[in-house]
């Protein structure tokens, strides 16, 4: 079925049950529609009914003339209303409900009943803008630990950037954690300072002996502020900073955001950069998957395979440093195209280093696979069911190893990828075993994606001059980074200055799984399942 | 295990030299960085990290540092998980106001003398991130700095010039 028959389906659906809809352009290669207040959760209803996926939910303050849209509903007297907007996705079609509710009384139906997922990313949306979700079963707050009020909203409009903050702000000692009880039951709280070289967070087991009973996650930690700070940014400012959203996916997270901002200004990115852009991409999901793999076997105490992943991304990184100028590959992705053309000279290089690494990924991998002291401690570990993995709607590896089939390179292809054969690795199981071989088998796609890029790497110039985008205009932007599906919404206000931007990291969907995988493992299993999903802190901190 | 063995006679060491254009090279600052914690650390740095609030750009780039190319442990510098045996504290930022009381925290529990880096653009000055209601900003606004080094990130050759800088000025 085709993207436009199955939102056709939808729309449909959801008119057959008297839902007062309208829908609209704009958000390519998303289908906009409008919705009235009244009816956010029986759209959620019915989108669950037909299999679609719950991808994120996001607001913004705005006029109440703008922010109209053809949606019902009162205004109040503040003249500002709260928009918010909920992605859904099936099959590689994507479709943004968008609706609004007073300010002064922003009242909306909850997701989270219908789609699990939804919890975490409604709660940010209470907490940063004071929607409220009604039936929303986790009223406890996500995002504000201790630095502002209750009763404040960083990201409305009558809240400055710089806040109000007190000299120290307090510990967050008093956050409601869910209790266990029972004869012999403990709990174990670790972090927000980790023990190794980690992002901060916060995690608290209940254990009886050596089993997990329930691990549950206090983040935001790392929340620095970045939507807000993104307002009144110009374009290439908003780039630098969406490199920064999580550092390890600077190069998707660049790409996203500079996606929704060409689109929103109609902007045509030559084709050269295009193909740069996906070789970038290409080369930060192989740099992380070894990466990964060496800290997953360092985390069941195999040195050798450690020392060897890691030997492979430093000497990978290098490359990226000598052909890119970075080691991450920082900044190269700039609104209109690229900030730097790839030599001629690279390009036998990089292919033979793509084919080295290729061998030498094969090489280790059969040593490794034949050791019975590595099977033992990720086969079985840390199995995360294909339904959960479903019901809070995992991307990225971690979907792919409990059987979710869906990669936006393929399912919703962006230039350059519909013109290549993207191979999606898929495996069933959900366990470590299985997220490391997805990863692998991602690493051998990725080389091939590598190798085609260069053979057809096409000519002309890498730039196109950014002109600047029209007040009001908005553009989505959806990428495959290493983690996953990441959806960047941008919408521009007076003078081609950012209003509004959201970043919708893939970890926003894995985080909860950790909480369900580790379940019935013994305590000491948790780092390896912790790096098998390896979530980003900052990318979901904001 | 004869796999394994095997492996690693092909591989053989790999620790550097580095490339020319890295100035001064490995060798010499983890020359000059083992002889200094000989002289003034008794042989062994202890490091606690601390990421603040940080990208994890930065985190990336510390953990390199133990890979086999730069293997900082054979200079006699160890990453510790525990503040109160920590000689240095290493500091990624901006420190978010969320992790503010942690990283006092952290520093309150080591003993003295005490250092500290700040490290990356972000933790010298806010970088990217600034002062805002949710960051603090530089590393500096929270707790007494002895050193910076600035990067976004710093390459791992850049931190440990930087590391040897700090301890240089003890």
């Amino acid at each position: 079925m085709s993207a436009p028959t199955r939102v056709a389906d939808l729309l449909a659906r959801l008119q057959g049950s008297g839902l007062a809809l309208q829908a609209q352009a704009g958000l390519a290669p998303a289908q906009l529609v409008t919705v009235a207040a009244q009816d956010w959760g029986r759209l959620a209803q019915e989108a669950s009914a037909l299999g679609w996926r719950w991808v994120s939910v996001w607001a913004q303050e705005l006029d109440a003339e703008v922010g109209a849209d053809g949606a019902a509903g009162e205004v109040g007297e503040s003249g500002t209303v709260l928009q918010v907007n909920a992605c859904f996705e099936l099959g590689g079609a994507y479709l943004v409900a968008r609706t609004r509710v007073p300010r002064a009384h922003p009242l909306l139906a909850s997701h989270t009943p219908v789609y699990p997922g939804a919890d975490r990313p409604e709660r940010h949306v209470h907490d940063l803008l004071g929607v409220v979700f009604t039936d929303q079963p986790d009223r406890r707050r996500w995002t504000r630990h201790q630095a502002w009020s209750k009763s404040d909203h960083p990201l409305r409009r009558d809240f400055p950037a710089a806040g109000q903050p007190a000299e120290l702000t307090p510990p967050d000692c008093h956050y409601s954690f869910l209790q266990a009880q029972g004869s012999g039951v403990y709990e174990i709280p670790v972090g927000p300072v980790h023990a190794g070289i980690i992002e901060p967070g916060h995690f608290r087991f209940q254990a009886v002996g050596e089993t997990v009973l329930r691990l549950e996650q206090h983040l935001a930690y790392t929340h620095k502020g970045i939507e807000k700070i993104a307002e009144g940014r110009d374009a290439a400012g908003l780039a630098r900073l969406a490199g920064r959203v999580s550092g390890d996916s600077t190069v998707a997270h660049a790409w996203a955001a500079c996606m929704a901002m060409e689109r929103a200004a109609a902007l045509d990115v030559p084709e050269r950069a295009l193909w740069l852009r996906a070789l970038l991409c290409e080369r930060e999901r192989v740099a992380n998957h070894a990466g990964d793999m060496g800290a997953m076997l360092n985390d069941i105490g195999f040195a050798f395979g450690a020392m060897q992943f890691s030997r492979l991304r430093e000497a990978w990184q290098r490359v990226s440093n000598e052909v890119f100028g970075h080691r991450f590959m920082m900044d190269v992705v700039v609104p209109g195209g690229v900030a730097m053309d790839l030599q001629p000279l690279w390009l036998p290089i990089l292919r033979d280093e793509a084919q080295a690494m290729r061998q030498q990924v094969i090489k280790l991998m059969a040593i490794i696979n034949n050791l019975t002291s590595v099977e033992d401690r990720v086969r079985g570990t840390g199995i995360l069911k294909a339904e959960d993995a479903k019901a809070l709607g995992c991307v990225g590896y971690v979907g792919r190893a409990s059987g979710h089939d869906f990669d936006v390179r393929r399912d919703a292809p962006y230039a350059p990828y519909q013109n290549l054969s993207v191979k999606v690795p898929l495996h069933h199981y959900g366990d470590v075993n299985a997220r490391a071989r997805v990863r692998l088998e991602e690493m051998a796609a990725s080389f091939d994606l590598i190798e085609a890029l260069l053979d057809d790497l096409p000519g002309g110039p890498v730039l196109a001059t950014w002109k600047g985008a029209a007040q009001g205009a908005e553009g989505l932007g959806l990428v495959e980074g290493w983690r996953g599906e990441i959806l960047t919404y941008v919408r521009f206000g007076a003078d081609g200055r950012v209003a509004r931007f959201f970043p919708r990291d893939p970890s926003w969907t894995t985080w909860p799984a950790l909480e369900l995988l580790i379940h019935d493992n013994i305590v000491p299993d948790f780092p390896i399942c912790n790096k098998s999903v390896n979530g980003s802190y900052s990318g979901a901190d904001l | 295990m004869l796999r394994i063995l095997g492996k690693i006679q092909r591989i053989g060491i790999i620790t550097e030299p580095v490339p020319a254009r890295d100035e001064p090279a490995l060798s010499e600052v983890g020359a000059q960085l083992k002889a200094r914690i000989g002289e003034r650390f008794g042989g062994s740095l202890a490091i606690r990290e601390v990421d603040a609030g940080s990208c994890n750009g930065c985190e990336l780039e510390i953990q390199m540092l133990g890979n086999p190319y730069y293997s900082i442990e054979r200079f006699g510098v160890h990453f510790v998980a525990s503040p109160r045996f920590a000689d240095l504290l290493l500091v990624t930022g901006p420190v978010s106001r969320h992790m503010q009381a942690a990283l006092l925290g952290t520093y309150a529990a080591m003993p003295e003398p005490r250092l500290v880096i700040a490290v990356g653009h972000c933790g010298a000055d806010g970088g990217e991130f600034g002062t805002s209601y949710a960051s603090c900003g530089a590393v500096a606004n929270v707790i007494p700095v002895d050193a910076v080094i600035r990067g976004c990130p710093p390459t791992p050759l850049a931190l440990m010039r930087g590391i040897l800088e700090a301890i240089g000025q003890r």
